[in-house]
């Protein structure tokens, strides 16, 4: 089975269609979307539709911090997130904050966990950015390799079950095999905001015959996306930043 | 799991007999439908009491194999789930191995040559693949009618993937008589150790002598970062000279000193005439001054060369530049502008060699005017000439080479030093584009659409070219 992980498509539509352009010429048997739909970008209400359609279709979707923002209060968000998301609640229409509400914190398929930032106190949104939180979302549950987003950053933590962690950045669209021995948490980079350095949209595929998970990348036209952000009174920087993967 | 024995059938391999069996797994002989060479199944202990650096061995074995291609490995031929049933099936390599040849050492200069030669290829093909192999010695490496092959990938590194041993452990990883230095303090990401790793084992069938003997220990492993064994011709006086700098140079302790890819060694190997030697500091001396700097010399090696590898050379680069001039009309404009567009791909590798090649056209038989009109052969002179054309370059000896070939088809000339001396890029000039020439075939034409490495074309620019044109007839009048 070969899986699709999309995460953090934070409104931006443009990244999503060039992402999922790229996916239904992939030839995925699942579709996981592991959170943070909305915020920052320009088009909430498209991204929760086209999501909604996926899920109609069979698509897994896990509930992001910024889905949760969106339903509810922006409290503890950074200023610019704050806004984004202030602004999001706005647009948003009662439908469109029930599917959010509703979705999910974790699913578990098989020997693997999808949740949006950690197994560890997901509620709590912990970012995994060191073999340290990684070894903690992983004693934290008893599946065999766990799948996040929310750093923006793709990395993954992999180690023999009870040794620590070991890190590894996958290059690009090189499969990095991952022996039915280990245990591993996959942070999956962004869809809509990359913050690795790399403009293009990221989404994730694990092949669970060949055991291989890749970074893919997915280049979109991000200057449409930036005007977008600024013509919608959005914070100039969420725009700009999209050019650096930043 | 139940039982193994003879006869019995896993994933479609019939086991056959047993035929080694060790502290890490057992080996079997097997067959299965639809596969025509013979196979060899590696089945691990995997116990829960296991040392890990086994289980991590294996992992990085069945990661790697699959991934390799080509005729200097053993053809992958499937691998089950380690969480399973652990096995790698390989190709049963056919062929002598290396180990055979140490009992016949000091070998002749001439299979020296050309088992350097076979493992270098192999070395190469390899690391074209981002693998490094980092256990290379005699008993991995079989000698085929295919080239070398070489086998055993447990403790190997694949540029792309995650190197799963490097967190494993802390103790040094490879085996003590052919480790690189920069190995023995935990570095495992440089294609300069497997250079090492020849160049130990090039000793070892130059001289019968390992040149670090077997250490037990990792003091005795570490002692190979401070100090450089025993020359070679000290063992074996009659090796030639360049054979003992091509090893040497393979056995330097900083990798940025070692050849530079195995495409220089090659190099080196094919053309013996053109091996720079070097003089090089005795091994050591008594006394306390030597104490001391030998003490001044291990820090220095701890200090500069190791962190040095992190910035080692790793990559696909080039380092076999080959520049091919025609210099039947002196050093023309075309001949100029070749240099100085060769001087700019040069410039953007550093490391690389530049093998100067030109070619002069054989007459036939009884037309030889070869020697000129001041008593020196056509040769002599052209070769001259190259060194003149080449001397801008400024460039270190041992990175510069020059080749006069006397030869009927230039193109082919060139085609034939590229692919023997594994040039990775060839830079070429072309004449202008007349009717006539597109008729009889250019050089540069030919060699670009048959060679098998990167090529680079310098042509002048329309009014540059009649330029010369004119010059030339203006020369020739009388």
């Amino acid at each position: 089975m070969r899986i699709a992980f999309l995460t953090d498509i934070h409104g931006n539509l443009e990244a999503l269609n060039a992402t999922l352009l790229a996916v239904r010429g992939g030839g995925f048997d699942q579709i996981v979307i592991l959170g943070d739909l909305v915020g920052y970008g320009p088009d909430p209400i498209a991204i929760v539709e086209t999501v909604g359609a996926l899920v109609g279709e069979g698509a897994i979707c896990i509930k992001g911090n910024h889905d949760a923002a969106a339903c509810a209060t922006s409290s503890g968000m950074s200023e610019n997130a704050r806004i984004a998301a202030d602004w999001t609640r706005d647009q948003l229409h009662a439908p469109h904050l029930d599917f959010l509400s509703a979705l999910p914190m974790s699913v578990t398929q098989d020997d693997r966990l999808y949740v949006h930032a950690s197994a560890r106190s997901p509620e709590k949104w912990p970012y995994i950015r060191s073999a340290d939180a990684a070894a903690e979302c992983l004693a934290a549950t008893d599946t065999r390799l766990i799948f996040v987003g929310h750093t923006h950053i793709p990395v993954v933590f992999h180690g023999l079950p009870g040794k620590p962690p070991s890190t590894f950045i996958p290059a690009a669209n090189v499969e990095m095999p991952i022996s039915s021995l280990r245990r591993a948490v996959t942070v999956v980079g962004s869809v809509g905001q990359p913050r690795d350095g790399i403009a293009a949209a990221c989404y994730g595929v694990f092949d669970t015959g060949q055991r291989t998970i890749t970074m893919k990348r997915v280049p979109y036209d991000h200057s449409q996306t930036a005007e977008k952000i600024r013509r919608a009174g959005l914070p100039f920087w969420l725009g700009d930043r999209l050019a650096f993967g930043k | 799991m139940e039982r193994i024995g003879p006869g019995s059938v896993i994933d479609g391999f019939t086991l056959q007999s047993k035929f080694a069996k060790g502290g890490m797994g057992a080996l079997w002989n097997a067959t299965k439908e639809g596969i025509d060479y013979p196979l060899v199944l590696k089945m691990p202990f995997l116990d829960p009491g296991q040392d890990v650096s086994t289980i991590v061995g294996f992992e990085i074995e069945e990661m790697i194999l699959k991934r390799l291609t080509g005729p200097h490995v053993p053809k992958f031929a499937g691998s089950g789930d380690l969480s399973a049933t652990p096995y790698i099936a390989m190709e049963l390599v056919r062929g002598e191995n290396l180990e055979t040849y140490l009992s016949k050492a000091p070998l002749p200069v001439a299979e020296l040559k050309r088992i350097a030669i076979d493992i270098s290829t192999a070395i190469g093909a390899l690391h074209r693949q981002k693998v490094i192999h980092l256990d290379l010695k005699p008993e991995n490496i079989f000698l085929t009618t295919r080239g070398a092959v070489l086998i055993d990938y447990g403790l190997a590194r694949h540029l792309a993937l995650p190197d799963l041993l490097a967190e494993e452990s802390s103790v040094p990883m490879g085996t003590p008589a052919y480790i690189s230095p920069e190995q023995v303090v935990g570095h495992r990401n440089s294609t300069a150790s497997d250079i090492f790793s020849l160049g130990c084992i090039l000793y070892e069938l130059a001289t019968a002598e390992k040149p670090f003997g077997e250490p037990g220990t990792e003091a005795g492993m570490r002692r190979r970062l401070f100090q450089s064994p025993t020359p070679p011709r000290d063992i074996t006086p009659d090796l030639p000279r360049w054979f003992q700098e091509v090893i040497q140079k393979c056995m330097e302790v900083d990798p940025a000193r070692r050849y530079a890819d195995t495409g220089q060694l090659l190099f080196d190997l094919n053309n013996p005439d053109q091996v720079v030697i070097k003089e090089r500091k005795p091994k050591k001396a008594a006394g306390f001054l030597a104490k001391v700097t030998q003490f001044f010399s291990k820090e220095k090696a701890e200090a500069f060369a190791l962190p040095s590898l992190s910035t080692a050379k790793n990559s696909n680069d080039t380092t076999v530049i080959m520049v091919a001039v025609d210099l039947a009309d002196g050093a023309d404009p075309l001949a100029q502008t070749v240099r100085s567009e060769a001087a700019r791909i040069l410039w953007t590798a550093p490391s690389a060699k530049l093998a100067c090649f030109t070619v002069l056209k054989t007459r036939l038989i009884g037309e030889d005017q070869s020697v000129g009109e001041d008593g020196k052969s056509a040769y002599v002179n052209r070769l001259v000439q190259l060194k003149d054309w080449a001397q801008p370059y400024e460039l270190p000896e041992d990175l510069i080479s020059y080749h006069v070939i006397e030869a009927l088809d230039p193109a082919q000339a060139i085609l034939d030093f590229a692919s023997r001396n594994d040039v990775g890029h060839i830079v070429i000039g072309a004449r202008g584009s007349s009717a006539l020439r597109r008729h009889l075939g250019s050089v540069s034409a030919k060699v670009v659409a048959e060679s098998l490495c990167s090529c680079t074309v310098i042509r002048l620019r329309k009014e540059e070219h009649e330029a010369m044109n004119r010059e030339q007839q203006e020369v020739s009048l009388p």
